[in-house]
């Protein structure tokens, strides 16, 4: 079973549109994964059917038993995240590591975990979608994306699918390394601007710092001709792949308010990324 | 006044509205200004002030447990307490997971031993520059951690409470969260299209249950369709100001510039957007 993640360090530059269109081109083949559980955004596209629905249970925090307490301020002394205030604890800072039930003299302090979310497996028309639901403002969403991996790799192995298709989420933190861990390439989607370029040397480091293969995906890289240029160099210079480059088009954003993946519509992005699917197959 | 420009989906244009804001602000009278990045896993805002002097570069430093082993039974109870596993005890050594810890001591609370004492690590650095009556506060983290927290409170803790503009991290869980507390308003920008509408609908959500003033900036207006304008109606979040899909200012963003400096009548139009914020906290 081979798993294959799309990632990209800054937001905004492509990831899910590429990766519905992945989805059109493995049709049947594979399982699809949307490991940006802060924004799921595959499914606006992939309008799954939900086949089944697991609860989800972030992180435990505490909670003060008023009767018991009998405001002596340990907690409030020993909490370094200043959750504690006038001796009721503050869930939004909460980190659950429960040293304030450890010095409560009162036993006044219990810890207990609620639903912070729900983690869906459904059918859609290219295959199964594990996608998930992470409840506003909530911690702990690596492990979320921990639990829609997990799932993704039972229905693989149940439905003998040889193929995961990771939706990543931007940036370089928690989600992002639990959408990395494990996976035989990282694909790396970038755009010639000056933040992308930043961007996209963080997250190559970030892969290589977990021994991770990378390959890139150029989006829009006739905006800015120069800074493509740049970033094929800088790949160059690394030995990694580019192995894709995709023009800027109004279809992909026709596609997205259609609820179609770009590689449906058809144009000049939908047969570059058709090239690009080619090559990845060649090399995986 | 402290404002926040945070989005949900990444890419929509957080950083192109607050670095345009802060250049306003600055060349508006309003005194020196304060840019505070907080997307400290791709920190970009200072990419737009090349002119900028470094005034600052610190380490960010996290307690972290060490074991003395002299003293250490090996019973295990370091290892029983730790909410996040950051530590395991073998018959002959107790490993720490450095990345995995909160640095929250409960550790050393309950060793019976006392063999449980603390250092600090850096989890990133901190920077501080300044570009004419501008300045740039900014987090780095550092490759292969995975908590961005107190990257994000040491940023927030040094760019002060006068004339901020705080640039959140895409997403809508604890960065946005830690990011936008303590601010007295939060403009969200979004894009007219149905990812950007429905991430603003989740991270709308977090600011509502945070009892944050919010209202709503489109970027790239005239892409995409409409419902997102229906949205905010049928919710009343006002909407501040739409930015045009325009190549100019996409251009000029690429290349790392803020676009109010070739386009001077978008200046006033931001510095008014910023009066009307102050008016609707008053």
């Amino acid at each position: 079973m081979k798993q294959i993640a799309v990632v990209s360090g800054k937001g905004g530059t492509g990831k899910t549109s590429l990766v519905a269109s992945l989805a059109a081109l493995a049709h049947g083949r594979a399982v699809y994964a949307d490991c940006d559980v802060d924004a799921p955004d595959l499914h606006l596209i992939l309008q799954p059917k939900v086949i089944e629905r697991r609860e989800f249970f972030g992180i435990k925090r505490a909670f003060i038993d008023s009767e018991k307490c009998t405001q002596c301020g340990s907690c409030q002394d020993a909490c370094r995240f200043a959750a504690i205030v006038d001796f009721q604890v503050n869930p939004a800072i909460c980190e659950g590591c429960g040293v304030c039930k450890l010095v409560c003299p009162a036993d006044a302090v219990k810890m207990s975990e609620s639903l912070a979310g729900y983690a869906y497996l459904s059918d859609t028309r290219f295959g199964p979608l594990v996608h998930a639901e992470l409840f506003p403002g909530e911690e702990a969403s690596g492990k979320l994306v921990a639990m829609v991996r997990e799932i993704a790799r039972e229905q693989a192995a149940m439905r003998k699918l040889d193929l995961i298709l990771i939706d990543g989420s931007p940036g370089i933190g928690c989600p992002v390394i639990a959408s990395l861990t494990g996976v035989d390439l990282a694909l790396v989607v970038t755009e010639p601007t000056i933040t992308g370029e930043h961007d996209l040397e963080r997250i190559l480091d970030v892969a290589g710092h977990f021994g991770i293969k990378t390959a890139v995906c150029i989006n829009k890289y006739d905006l800015n001709p120069e800074g493509s240029g740049r970033i094929e160099d800088l790949c160059r210079e690394r030995a990694i792949m580019v192995a894709g480059r995709l023009p800027f088009h109004s279809s992909v954003v026709e596609a997205m308010v259609a609820g179609l993946a770009v590689a449906e519509m058809g144009g000049p992005v939908a047969l570059a990324i058709t090239d690009m699917w080619n090559v990845l197959k060649e090399q995986h | 006044m402290k404002i926040s420009i945070a989005s949900g989906k990444g890419g929509t244009g957080k950083t192109l509205v607050a670095t345009n804001i802060a250049v306003s602000l600055a060349s508006s009278g309003s005194g020196c200004v304060t840019v505070a990045d907080c997307d400290v896993e791709e920190p970009n805002a200072y990419l737009f002030f090349p002119q900028r002097t470094l005034l600052v570069r610190e380490e960010c430093s996290v307690p972290v447990p060490v074991i003395d082993e002299t003293k250490c039974t090996h019973c295990g109870k370091c290892s029983e307490v730790c909410a996040y596993h950051a530590l395991a005890v073998l018959p002959k050594i107790v490993l720490i997971f450095p990345e995995l810890c909160h640095g929250c001591g409960a550790c050393t609370i309950i060793c019976p031993e006392k063999a449980v004492s603390e250092t600090t690590r850096s989890m990133g650095e901190i920077f501080r520059a300044e570009s004419s009556n501008l300045e740039i506060i900014w987090g780095e983290l550092a490759l292969g951690e995975a908590r961005t927290t107190p990257l994000i409170k040491a940023v927030k803790e040094r760019a002060g409470d006068e004339n901020v503009i705080v640039d959140c991290p895409p997403g809508t869980s604890c960065s946005l969260v830690e990011s936008v507390r303590g601010t007295d308003f939060c403009l969200l920008v979004t894009e007219p299209t149905p990812f950007g509408l429905y991430d603003l609908d989740i991270a709308l959500r977090v600011l509502e249950k945070m009892n944050i003033p919010r209202a709503v900036l489109v970027n790239k207006s005239g892409m995409g369709d409409r419902k997102v304008y229906e949205y905010l109606e049928k919710k009343k979040i006002p909407l501040l100001m739409e930015i045009p899909l325009d190549r100019k200012i996409a251009e000029l963003y690429s290349r790392g510039e803020t676009f109010v400096e070739e386009m001077p009548g978008w200046k006033a139009k931001f510095a008014g957007m910023v009066r009307q914020i102050e008016e609707m906290i008053s």
